[in-house]
């Protein structure tokens, strides 16, 4: 009877059976890139705005306050996003005859607002309030980035869940003082000269007395100082209501 | 009754071979293979698949009108939260473990009557347990996420939680059905290529040569397989033992009345393997009659069946009384309330329709002529069938429906969609075990060789 198969085949079967498994490992971790690249999850890609409004001018170039525009962020959950009212405040007087901004002019004529496109979504099964970061030493930039340096707006971060839950279970390694939350430049270590008095006291009490100050100090101190139960921020009905 | 004690009869006097004498190595191959290879297929055979197959499709339409509107196309309400889904992965699981204990533990203890039904009870498992996957992913609520039940580095940073023994069933469920697998497919090797020789078509003569996986049948190939064969029956049997168990512990972790139960796991393993025997024994009386395989399936096969469907009934009745012991003896109210709404409440007939399929009726066992007859033993194996459904549907509805607060009470009613989605994996076992018995071997062809008599051997050369 002749043969089915050449010797061959053997080889063939061998290799493809041993192969499978890296494939299947593969795939998965290629899936597994992909999920957290920023083709999923935005992180790190500017988008397009109907004006191109530039952070990076207003904040780093004028000065502005973070609260002048998102005027919510310390009472509300939602930091907010400013009326056309807010842009016309300068613009009635600057620039009212550019053409970038006809669509800001024509919001304030028909009273209709800019739709401005999100760039920070969360998934409605996440409860999230910025006020309660804001009061408890999360900065702005901690988790927005140097907004001041961004032409057009990115998401600095994934938003995936484990980015939340990287503060959530070890918050001391984030957090700063109060008083520093819209500070743009704040970085770590910081000088004891460039602290207020507030925070130097709360250092003082928790015996730390190096210059510069390491997070791997102020964290735990601030966080002693501030009340905030790191146990409890793990609860899944903490963020999940 | 003839007492003989030696020489044992060769005939069917006191029981009934294994095997028909007369049979050689070659008319075993052929009459099995025959099945397989002939070209004409059984005009029943296309009638049997296309109804299944229409099934098929109403489990694959019950499926998507869920995809699109979700779980509130069932019965199901707030307190029962567990309808049809858990009732039909606890009923479809429970099948599966006949065909394990016959290929693993029955090879062990060596009984050799099991050599001529593991093929297709192993078979049945393994579509049994298909069967019974479909019910906890769709029953998740959002099916495209049930890899979540999975453990694997995620975005989320979360692992399941594993104190849960739903999650202990991923586990459970998935060691099974892998195992069962490997088991099916390591027997199944010696007769693909059994297959492979005998085909007369090209494509089929490589679709079973790919299968047989180089298999010549020189002594080290069977050194090997029986070694392969001993370790695989050596790990599937806990898993006989331990799936049900975790099962079992489903509802026994949780503190409803009715659940909270330390019988529970033997009483769930043991009703597993009640309900799988039914199983077998539905399915192989109809499929010897029509292939013609009474010389393989013998008398003595179906009356040992009969009587493992006897003694597991009982220790299942055991279960049933143990349950209403300790309710009265451990003085609960709510449990001893259970127990009286089992039998007097809303869904009181299922319960007593219970206690006759499983307890009453397979009494009749006892009597060795019930066990002889064909139709008795049919008509008894679906009964025990349908009443071990109806156990997991007492459990988990009555239980639910009257928990600790009469104020959540509700009712609980199946709709159509509940019926559908559970007719359609009936169809979808039915359709599995068609294209099985058309396109593989239903009985282990290298395994029967073996059982033929050494003298009764011929001279023709075996491939």
């Amino acid at each position: 009877m002749a043969q089915i198969f050449h010797p061959s085949a053997n080889l063939v079967a061998k290799a493809t059976i041993f192969g499978a498994a890296f494939i299947a490992a593969g795939a998965l971790w290629i899936g597994d890139r992909v999920h957290r690249s920023p083709y999923i999850t935005q992180a790190q890609v500017a988008r397009e705005q109907p004006v191109p409004f530039s952070h990076k001018h207003h904040v780093k170039g004028i000065g502005l306050d973070c609260r002048y525009c998102h005027g919510s962020v310390e009472e509300g959950a939602f930091a907010g996003i400013p009326p056309t009212k807010t842009c016309m405040t300068c613009h009635s007087q600057l620039f009212t005859d550019a053409p970038m901004l006809e669509p800001v002019r024509e919001s304030w004529r028909t009273n209709k607002s800019v739709e401005w496109v999100r760039v920070h979504d969360l998934p409605d099964f996440a409860y999230f309030n910025h006020s309660i970061h804001v009061a408890q030493g999360v900065g702005c930039s901690t988790c927005h980035g140097a907004v001041d340096e961004m032409p057009l707006v990115w998401r600095e971060h994934s938003l995936n869940m484990d980015w939340c839950l990287a503060c959530h279970r070890e918050p001391e390694r984030f957090i700063r003082p109060r008083e520093s939350i819209f500070d743009m430049d704040w970085e770590t270590p910081i000088a004891w000269s460039a602290l207020d008095g507030d925070t130097r006291s709360i250092l003082q009490a928790a015996g730390v007395e190096s210059d510069p100050v390491l997070q791997a100090d102020l964290g735990p101190a601030l966080v002693e100082a501030y009340g905030i139960v790191t146990a409890q921020l793990e609860n899944c009905s903490m963020c999940h209501r | 009754m003839s007492q003989a004690t030696t020489p044992p009869p060769p005939d069917e006097t006191r029981t009934a071979a294994i095997i028909r004498p007369g049979h050689s190595l070659s008319s075993v191959t052929d009459k099995i293979s025959k099945i397989v290879l002939q070209r004409h297929t059984p005009r029943g055979w296309f009638i049997g698949l296309g109804i299944s197959f229409a099934l098929v499709m109403l489990l694959l339409w019950s499926l998507t009108v869920l995809l699109v509107k979700g779980t509130g196309i069932w019965g199901l309400n707030i307190p029962v939260g567990w309808g049809f889904a858990i009732i039909n992965f606890v009923w479809w699981i429970g099948i599966g473990h006949a065909g394990t204990l016959i290929s693993a533990i029955l090879l062990l203890v060596k009984q050799d009557w099991r050599t001529s039904i593991n093929r297709f009870a192993e078979a049945m498992t393994l579509f049994a347990v298909a069967c019974a996957g479909i019910f906890p992913l769709i029953h998740v609520g959002r099916p495209w996420l049930a890899y979540w039940l999975l453990p694997y580095p995620n975005t989320m940073d979360m692992w399941p939680q594993f104190r849960s023994p739903l999650l202990w069933d991923v586990f459970a469920v998935s060691t099974y059905a892998s195992v069962s697998l490997l088991f099916w497919y390591v027997g199944l090797i010696p007769d693909l290529a059994t297959l492979r020789d005998r085909a007369k078509s090209r494509p089929w003569k490589i679709a079973y040569g790919v299968l047989a996986l180089g298999w010549r049948g020189a002594a080290r190939h069977w050194d090997r397989y029986e070694t392969a064969y001993l370790l695989l029956a050596g790990l599937a049997t806990p898993l006989v033992v331990s799936v049900h168990t975790v099962v079992s512990l489903d509802f026994a972790v949780g503190q409803v009345p009715g659940w909270h139960a330390t019988v529970f796991p033997p009483y769930f393993v043991a009703g597993a393997v009640f309900s799988g025997f039914a199983m077998v024994v539905t399915l192989a009386i109809p499929l010897r009659k029509v292939y013609g395989l009474e010389d393989f399936i013998t008398m003595r096969h179906l009356e040992n069946m009969a009587k493992v469907m006897l003694a597991t009934g009982l220790i299942v009745a055991y279960g049933y009384a143990i349950e209403i012991f300790t309710a009265w003896y451990g003085g609960s109210e709510y449990e001893m309330f259970m127990v009286q709404n089992r039998m007097k409440g809303p869904y009181a007939t299922f319960f007593w329709a219970l206690i006759l399929c499983n307890v009453a009726i397979p009494q009749l066992l006892w009597s060795r002529k019930i066990r002889n007859s064909l139709l008795a033993l049919f008509l008894i194996s679906i009964v025990v069938n349908v009443g071990m459904w109806l156990e997991r549907f007492v459990i988990v509805v009555t239980s639910l429906s009257r928990d600790f607060l009469p104020s959540s009470w509700d009712t609980y009613e199946p709709t159509f969609w509940d019926w559908s989605t559970y007719i359609g994996t009936i169809g979808l076992f039915l359709a599995l075990l068609f294209l099985f018995i058309r396109f593989l071997p239903m009985i282990s062809i290298a395994e029967m060789r073996m059982l033929v008599p050494a003298e009764e051997e011929p001279e023709e050369e075996e491939k």
